[in-house]
């Protein structure tokens, strides 16, 4: 409220942003930015850093070199402050519980989007039929619908979806596709990392090549 | 009241659709603390396991030692002290294995709450579900070895204040080792010199109680360590925390 944000400063921006493990390059340095309504798609073979990469604009990695800013602050706790939601190969849920519960704990820490519950989000991703099973019974694409359930129901606005598509059936990914489309519509921003296996939606959406 | 002054300052569609107010604090750890009485209610064997272990191992002292009641009331609160430290080992190394492994801390550490003070939760529900259930059967216990009863009190409030200063300390080192496999015997060795002054000083005010003198100067010890400890203690289990989700 002190300060704030710039209205043309980008939600998220890169800057000679680079990280290296034990010396050996991983990736960068790179400059990009993600404005409001934007979708970049990373893209990289296996090993290229993609993870890495959106690890580090998370916040779970320090960036080694260079800066990240979030509308124009830079990265911080309290520049990200739960704006964030982060969709990686784990899920991020606890088997035992039910989808319901996980997601209702999650709401705790991070707070609801306008209009959201855990029944209306596992309803949009089309298991809702699942909402009181433990996610152990979950085969593994529909406990990534629930990871999906899970963007939708928390306010962030800047998604890293960490291979979003993996798991998923044609309709799932349709799926994945059209909950992007309707996040950036909303004012939001996805970065997306993809092997390239799968043809994104947004044939405008921008890219970032990450090589070995 | 307050709320009337400014009624639109809260409810301007562009602070409600853009910037959603994080939920407070306390709301956060509440949800936590319900999780986890619900993942606890889930595994309720497991949390029956270290209750198990230390009423057999009472039951053998008198097998072990020999009838004799006079030496039972004298080590009895020793020996109580003993296994319940050791009954409380094996669930520390667990108390941040299982949220590591399925990305949980990862959410938490996005999530817009300080992160000690999620992990000061966690201590305190790990504390309630499995350290708790072991002092409140200590009457019972204490009678298996003839423990004096003016001296059970004393046992107690040395428990209140040790165990929760030895969940506290384990924190740290079970959020260090949350990424190492097999970190059991680690945990144990590296609690082990921490735990030595906390039992010494529990031991003292039961010793001082058995034998009629004041017993209240080892306790109020235990008391300030404790408060020293639920000061500073989350704050170095979040930052071993974030080294482990970095690894």
């Amino acid at each position: 409220m002190a300060t704030p944000p710039a209205p043309s400063a980008p939600l998220l921006s890169a800057h000679r942003l680079a990280f290296s493990r034990n010396d050996e390059p991983v990736f960068g340095p790179l400059d990009f930015s993600l404005g409001s309504g934007e979708t970049v798609l990373v893209e990289g073979d296996n090993g290229s850093g993609k993870t890495t990469l959106l690890r580090v604009l998370a916040g779970m990695l320090p960036p080694g070199d260079g800066e990240i800013r979030f509308d124009g602050q830079p990265s911080s706790r309290d520049s990200r402050n739960g704006r964030v939601l982060w969709l990686g190969h784990r899920s991020g849920m606890n088997e035992s519980l039910s989808a319901r519960e996980n997601l209702g704990f999650l709401a705790g820490l991070y707070g609801t989007r306008a209009g959201m519950t855990a029944a209306t989000a596992m309803e949009r991703v089309g298991i809702d039929g699942w909402i009181d099973e433990p996610l152990r019974t979950l085969s593994a694409g529909q406990k990534k619908r629930v990871g999906l359930a899970r963007l939708l129901l928390l306010p962030g606005d800047v998604w890293l979806l960490d291979e979003p598509y993996a798991n998923l059936d044609r309709h799932g990914i349709e799926l994945v596709n059209a909950l992007i489309a309707e996040h950036c519509a909303r004012g939001g921003a996805a970065l997306v990392t993809s092997h390239g296996a799968v043809r994104f939606a947004d044939p405008h959406a921008r890219h970032i090549h990450l090589a070995t | 009241m307050v709320t009337a002054i400014h009624p639109l300052a809260d409810s301007t569609p562009v602070a409600a659709t853009t910037r959603p107010r994080s939920p407070g604090t306390l709301r956060a750890c509440a949800a936590l603390l319900r999780r986890d009485f619900m993942l606890a209610w889930r595994r309720r064997g497991e949390l029956f396991l270290p209750l198990l272990y230390a009423v057999i191992v009472t039951a053998l002292f008198p097998f072990a030692l020999g009838p004799d009641p006079e030496l039972l009331a004298r080590i009895a609160g020793g020996v109580l002290l003993v296994i319940v430290v050791l009954a409380m080992l094996p669930a520390l190394e667990a108390m941040f294995r299982a949220d590591l492994e399925d990305g949980t801390l990862e959410q938490w550490l996005l999530a817009p709450q300080p992160l000690a003070l999620l992990a000061l939760t966690r201590v305190i529900a790990h504390w309630l579900t499995t350290v708790l259930p072991l002092i409140i059967v200590m009457p019972l216990l204490g009678a298996l070895l003839n423990l004096p009863v003016k001296v059970l009190p004393v046992l107690i409030a040395a428990l209140l204040l040790a165990t929760p200063l030895l969940v506290l300390l384990g924190s740290v080192l079970s959020a260090l080792t949350a990424g190492a496999r097999r970190s059991g015997i680690l945990l144990a060795l590296m609690l082990l010199p921490l735990a030595v002054p906390v039992v010494i000083f529990a031991a003292g005010a039961i010793a001082a109680a058995q034998s009629g003198m004041p017993y209240l100067a080892p306790l109020t010890w235990l008391a300030a360590a404790l408060v020293l400890a639920i000061v500073l203690a989350p704050l170095a289990c979040a930052a071993a925390l974030r080294i482990a989700v970095e690894t």
